[in-house]
């Protein structure tokens, strides 16, 4: 005896127990699982809060996934109630004990004034290229949208910030700011692979974003040629969630240091010479900041840069890659970051150790009475450093300084 | 008997060697047994009175002897010391 459409909606009807809008809303939260059955375009246009996202052609395979418990309460709707009710038939069958159907469905749920949340919408294109993020739960679609809407700002696009900057792109962090007054030489592309042999004598920050925007052309590249100095570092980290400082001076990296930290900009760093690197993530007044760690900056004999030392190429490689992690970490404000620990990593022994670090209560940039000291408008004295301080030393002694040029 | 671990930098001033089994009860003792056996230490290490330089970092076992008790801090026998002077390089 063939049935109509009819026929099998007052069966469902029959056998499905029904509630309404306002039933569902009054219900405690972890009351129900409360499962969406929708296509995902219409889920995505917008749905009710904390429900899951099964659709209704997928409801058998998927079920057990959003509902593990067949004994706990489950409320299914669509966007006018026929098809939950349908689906909560296959469920009936499927052994759920207690399944309800919403009527009038999320235009009943919108007609009754209740509270809706619309999804983030990536595009089709966005969705294959960060498919494998949005697989990870700890990622997925709005970890991938804070992503896209982040700013991260390397400080060098040098040794650590090639890698970095390739991978941030490839990650889709939305606004990637670089700073770098240089130009490429034939002597970065032992370790600097965002550039290339053609692109020799270029500006760095438009060889980065040409490299950039070949992985990615949905980046913006914010390009800063300048040098970071004392007068221009507040306007340079303005407005970004995350830097990652990457520079090859003393210092740069104290004035970058005390700038962040009165701005309460997280800075991931890292250092390399030779074999060896140091990592670690500040987080302004949750961990120590660069000053807490090194206090004042070493005489030239004992901090000599890599275009003097020397260093193994993949060495900035790895740290910048675990600069990386961090800043994504940062970002998606996941995990446990750095802060606290100071990471050290020896090419040669392939080792890495891990020291703790602690704020110095009496540290003229991070400790309370810096703060208030910034507030009322008289910051603390600290130590200053020479342009020059990393640059006086060759491999076999003290030299002559290194010009600007010459930097690497 | 500690094991002193000597960043690269500062190799060339105790004849290239990666680390260094040292006597000593203390930080103190320590420094000053290195320094004994490497006179080249001294001037990176110490100040003229005798202290720690501030741009040198020393761990023992992972925790920095500023937060400890400075030059007084104990040191065991097989206890890991680490000198760790900053690095610029990018």
């Amino acid at each position: 005896m063939p049935k109509s459409y009819a026929d099998l909606l007052r069966e469902a009807r029959a056998q499905i127990r029904e509630v309404t809008p306002q039933e569902v809303d009054a219900l405690p939260a972890d009351a129900a699982t409360i499962v969406d059955v929708r296509e995902a375009s219409e889920w995505e246009q917008g749905h009710i809060p904390g429900a899951h996202h099964v659709s209704k052609s997928y409801i058998e395979q998927q079920i057990e996934a959003a509902a593990p418990d067949r004994d706990a309460q489950v409320i299914l709707y669509c966007a006018g109630g026929v098809r939950s009710l349908f689906a909560a038939q296959t469920l009936a069958e499927m052994g759920y004990s207690d399944v309800a159907s919403m009527s009038g469905g999320f235009q009943g749920w919108k007609g009754a004034g209740l509270e809706f949340e619309t999804p983030v919408v990536l595009s089709s294109e966005q969705k294959q290229r960060y498919s494998r993020h949005l697989l990870i739960p700890e990622v997925g679609s709005a970890g991938q949208k804070q992503l896209l809407e982040s700013k991260a700002l390397l400080i060098g696009a040098g040794g650590l910030g090639s890698p970095a900057a390739l991978y941030l792109a490839a990650a889709g962090v939305g606004t990637i700011g670089l700073v770098d007054f240089d130009v490429v030489d034939i002597s970065n592309l032992q370790r600097q692979i965002i550039h290339t042999t053609d692109r020799v004598g270029q500006r760095k920050v438009e060889s980065a974003r040409i490299s950039i925007n070949a992985l990615n052309p949905d980046i913006t590249v914010v390009e800063h040629e300048e040098m970071l100095t004392a007068d221009n570092v507040a306007r340079l980290i303005d407005g970004y969630d995350v830097i990652l400082d990457g520079t090859d001076t003393f210092e740069t990296r104290y004035v970058l240091n005390d700038a962040a930290v009165a701005a309460g900009i997280p800075v991931v760093h890292a250092s390399v010479f030779r074999f060896e690197g140091q990592l670690t993530t500040f987080v302004p007044y949750e961990g120590p900041c660069y000053r807490c760690l090194y206090p004042t900056p070493p005489p030239p004999e004992l901090a000599p840069g890599c275009s003097v030392a020397g260093v193994l190429g993949v060495v900035p490689g790895i740290l910048g890659l675990l600069q990386t992690n961090e800043a994504l970490k940062v970002l998606l404000g996941i995990g446990t970051t750095l802060a606290g620990r100071l990471l050290l990593f020896d090419a040669l022994e392939s080792e890495f150790t891990e020291l703790q670090l602690r704020r110095d209560p009496a540290c003229p940039v991070c400790s309370d009475a810096a703060v208030e000291a910034r507030k009322a408008g008289r910051p603390l004295d600290v130590a200053t450093v020479g342009a020059d301080a990393p640059f006086l030393m060759t491999t076999t002694g003290l030299a002559g300084s290194v010009s600007p040029e010459a930097r690497a | 008997m500690s094991t002193v671990h000597i960043p690269s930098v500062l190799r060339p001033n105790v004849g290239g060697a990666k680390s260094l089994e040292v006597d000593g009860d203390s930080i103190r003792s320590v420094v000053n047994g290195l320094v004994e056996r490497h006179p080249a230490l001294g001037g990176q290490l110490l100040t003229d009175e005798g202290d720690l330089n501030r741009f040198v970092n020393v761990y023992v076992n992972g925790q920095d002897v500023r937060y400890l008790a400075g030059l007084d801090t104990p040191v065991a026998d097989k206890d890991e010391v680490r000198l760790l002077p900053a690095m610029a390089g990018g």
